[in-house]
């Protein structure tokens, strides 16, 4: 992801390191981008009238409280990691890095699953209502997100099996991918809040 | 001249290349890509001009027979959206690419690869964009017919036909049935990308990359400009990546986000767009404030006037920036409050950029001015930006608004912003960097004949359309009858077209001709004020010889002058000697040099966008959704290899 252009001088301007400042950059990006689609989802979740079910009815809020607990999780397990490879602990690095990975799959599986049954079950499609397509943009674009998480996160592990050990020289580290993690469930916790939970 | 290091195990050798396609299509040097963002940005220049000049024929009298309205539809579409998106942006990018790391003393970008996917994804994005012409479709309009009852429009017709901010649901699946749009907003995506990509390359550099020594409040102003339009494209980019989304999903997947028959909303689709659109409008022409803020210090032999007022002011531009999108609006029914206080707010913006051109105006003021080529673009880019500038403070007046929206009068503002501040600042900027890129010295007889010619051109095209607008000649339109009697000053206006049409190829003549057989510029040919006038010209590959240290805003200008006790600037005496001293150490480093390898993985990521794009499109057919797949796994393995390629091979070491 990075290719730090100088080395023998290294030495950073505001003392933040290169890859980590474009990293923070980036999120701030994101939250533009979330705020843009969560609001979306606000300004359509009023307009009934229109072909029925909308997500507010048919929410499963114990079933979606058991999944984001499951996200939360794997922010702990980040942390882990990342805690590990400071030691330089190998091996619980990998292993905190597959627990990462397989919990945000589980949770991703969870939203194939809460998917399915809206789209099959309850006959909520994106092309329903407004409020349906601006539910599914929002919680499909956060889903791909994990989902790149989790490439990344499987990525390092693929390394770290490869090579024996991760280091924090190679492009792809594990201090950035892991506060990519912690963004990707920051912004979870805020869709579950404002989407799920609130009327 | 360049040793290549260890080979290091990876799954493939990274690319030596130095000459040669090869090293062009690998290179992660920031001068390169920035001579190529310059170069492909042109070309879209071109194409884009060729639009406006077939617009101008169709207008040029009474029902004009030139073009029909499809095709005019297309048209003016294609020129606005080639203007902002492949012109203007591309080659703000080529100058902070080229620029960047020499005014603030680096040996590159912090992420020279990231750098080159940038410049990759734009390209692709471009050619995307104009394929349109080729493979896409309009269908019927809605309501409407075609000539001869045809179901598509001419090739000429077939392509991005909504107007550059695409209006929903206009631009919507059900009355634009066709793929043309479809195009449009996946190209547009596919460039905005790049340019998020560059934004956060560039923050990164400008805020960890600096020469010891160079603070923020020593930063030429161009760098500061270069920072805030990163934060604008950061933050407003977003925004119309959503907006985009759902135009794309609309379209292809049948959400109803701006389908008014089942409940979406007509106008949100202006307010996202417009959230980006205006802060757009200043990611184009805070560029060009950043060049003349460089250029008349030079040439009027004085440094800028209030400096941190500039920067301050150019920052102040950005913030209020995101707080006015409402004004491209107040035709659309958005309530009286609201219209107030963006009304208010577009007032209140117009303060900083006063702020900037009275410091200008101080900068010239009892300043020994050269009138070089370079200067007179920058002294027509104050001109006619006030004049751009004053007519844009009129639509804060929401009843007169009313009256100029969508009429010749907007057309005419937005161009005397956009050209006549915009484009006069590049070629401003293009005349004085080019010793710099060449080491040669433009003509300044054919450049002071570009100008006047480019200058009397764009008055007479941009200036009659104020009274065409407010005579009630609404925008967009194909074609009017005479009895209107618009002819005559639109007969003055497609002159002026051709004019500027004219200057350009002088210009093109200039730079071609400058470039094989110029003056030879020598070190520091405009006596110039900034670090990167203190490396030999051409630029060397590896940018500075020695790291410089940077003890003062102007540095390389105190280097060479000092001041008498009335502030006048008095030469040192040791002035010349500094100036052969630095170059000798430009020429031959005294130190070996570690510059970034090169990478084939940005231009196949970069290329993957284009598979992406079409699969989407054509997702539907058989053939689409395999080729979908294949961009998207083009891009993860690229991206993957990317990530691989070990770091301690990025540095090649070069002797000088």
């Amino acid at each position: 992801m990075s290719d730090v252009a100088h080395e023998e001088h290294v030495h950073e301007s505001t003392g933040v390191e290169t890859r980590k400042l474009a990293m923070w950059v980036f999120l701030s990006s994101e939250f533009m981008f979330f705020g843009a689609l969560i609001t979306n989802y606000l300004l359509f979740k009023g307009r009934v009238g229109y072909t029925a079910p909308y997500p507010a009815e048919i929410f499963d809020i114990p079933f979606t409280s058991v999944s984001s607990f499951v996200l939360l999780m794997s922010s702990l397990t980040m942390v882990l990691a990342d805690h590990a490879i400071h030691r330089d602990d190998q091996r619980s690095t990998r292993t905190w890095l597959i627990a990462t990975a397989l919990l945000g799959m589980v949770f991703l599986a969870g939203q194939a699953y809460e998917f399915t049954t809206f789209v099959v079950d309850e006959g909520m499609k994106i092309s329903t209502n407004p409020a349906a397509s601006a539910f599914f943009t929002l919680t499909g674009f956060h889903g791909t997100h994990v989902l790149v998480g989790v490439i990344m996160l499987l990525t390092l592990v693929g390394i770290s099996f490869r090579k024996g050990r991760l280091s924090t020289a190679t492009g792809l580290n594990l201090e950035n991918v892991a506060l990519y993690w912690h963004f990707v469930d920051i912004i979870w916790i805020v869709i579950f809040t404002v989407v799920y939970l609130i009327k | 001249m360049a040793t290549p290091a260890s080979p290091a195990s990876t799954i493939f050798r990274r690319p030596r290349q130095t000459s040669g396609w090869m090293s062009w299509i690998t290179t992660v040097d920031h001068k390169k890509i920035g001579i190529m963002y310059g170069y492909s940005a042109f070309i879209f220049f071109i194409l884009g001009g060729l639009e406006a000049l077939i617009l101008r024929l169709q207008l040029a009298g009474p029902d004009g027979t030139v073009l029909d309205a499809a095709e005019y539809n297309a048209m003016f579409t294609m020129h606005g959206t080639t203007m902002v998106f492949l012109f203007v942006m591309p080659v703000g990018a080529a100058f902070f690419n080229y620029l960047l790391p020499l005014m603030i003393g680096a040996r590159d970008v912090a992420f020279p690869r990231m750098n080159a996917l940038s410049f990759w994804i734009f390209i692709f994005g471009g050619i995307f964009l104009y394929s349109s012409f080729l493979f896409g479709t309009t269908g019927p309009p809605s309501g409407g017919n075609l000539p001869g009852g045809a179901t598509d429009a001419s090739w000429l017709g077939s392509t991005i036909n909504g107007g550059w901010f695409m209006y929903q649901p206009n631009a919507g699946p059900r009355f634009s049935t066709g793929t043309v749009l479809d195009y449009g907003a996946i190209g547009l995506q596919i460039l905005g990308l790049a340019s998020l990509i560059s934004a956060v390359n560039f923050i990164a550099t400008i805020l960890n990359m600096r020469a010891k020594g160079m603070k923020l409040l020593r930063m030429p102003v161009f760098i500061w400009m270069t920072l805030v339009v990163a934060f604008l494209l950061l933050f407003s980019l977003p925004i119309i990546a959503v907006a985009l989304f759902m135009v794309t999903f609309d379209r292809q997947l049948g959400t109803l986000f701006f389908d008014t028959f089942q409940g979406g909303d007509a106008v949100l689709w202006q307010h996202l767009f417009w959230l980006f659109g205006h802060p757009e409008v200043y990611i184009l022409i805070l560029p060009a404030m950043g060049i003349v803020s460089e250029t008349l210090p030079v040439f009027s032999r004085k440094p800028l006037f209030g400096y941190p007022a500039v920067v301050f002011a150019g920052a102040a531009i950005g913030f209020l920036g995101f707080g006015v999108w409402a004004h491209h609006m107040f035709s659309s029914g958005i309530t009286p409050v609201a219209q107030a206080a963006f009304g208010l707010a577009t007032m209140t913006i117009a303060v900083p950029t006063g702020i900037k051109i009275f410091n200008w105006l101080g900068t010239m003021w009892m300043g020994k001015i050269k009138f070089t080529t370079p200067m007179l673009f920058s002294l027509g880019f104050v001109a006619l930006f006030v004049i751009g500038g004053l007519s844009g403070v009129t639509h804060s007046i929401v009843p007169a608004d009313w009256q100029q929206t969508d009429t010749y009068y907007i057309v005419a503002h937005f161009h005397y912003v956009l050209f006549g501040g915009a484009i006069f600042g590049i070629f401003a900027g293009l005349y004085y960097w080019f010793p710099k890129l060449t080491g040669r010295m433009m003509s300044e007889k054919l450049g002071k004949l570009h100008f006047w010619l480019m200058f009397i051109g764009m008055n007479l095209t941009f200036g009659p359309m104020h009274w065409l607008g407010l005579q009630g000649m609404v925008r967009r339109t194909w074609k009017y009858p005479a009895e209107y009697n618009f002819g005559t000053w639109n007969m003055v206006v497609t002159v002026g077209a051709f004019i500027i049409a004219s200057s350009i190829l002088v210009f093109m003549l200039n730079w071609t001709k400058s470039k094989r057989r110029g003056v030879e510029a020598g070190m520091d040919p405009w006596d110039a004020r900034t670090i990167e006038w203190s490396i030999p010209n051409p630029t060397p590959e590896w940018n500075f010889g020695v790291n410089p240290d940077v003890h003062s805003l102007d540095d390389w200008w105190h280097r060479k002058y000092d001041e008498d006790e009335d502030g006048r600037p008095v030469r040192r005496p040791d002035a010349d000697s500094t100036i052969a001293q630095f170059h000798d150490q430009g020429v031959n480093p005294p130190a070996p040099i570690h510059l970034p390898t090169p990478s084939y993985f940005p231009f196949f990521a970069g290329a993957s966008f284009l598979a992406v794009g079409y699969g989407v499109i054509y997702h539907t057919r058989g053939w689409g959704l395999p080729l979908l797949i294949f961009g998207v796994v083009l891009l993860l393995s690229s991206l993957i290899g990317w990530s691989l390629e070990p770091l301690e091979e990025e540095h090649e070491e070069v002797h000088a």
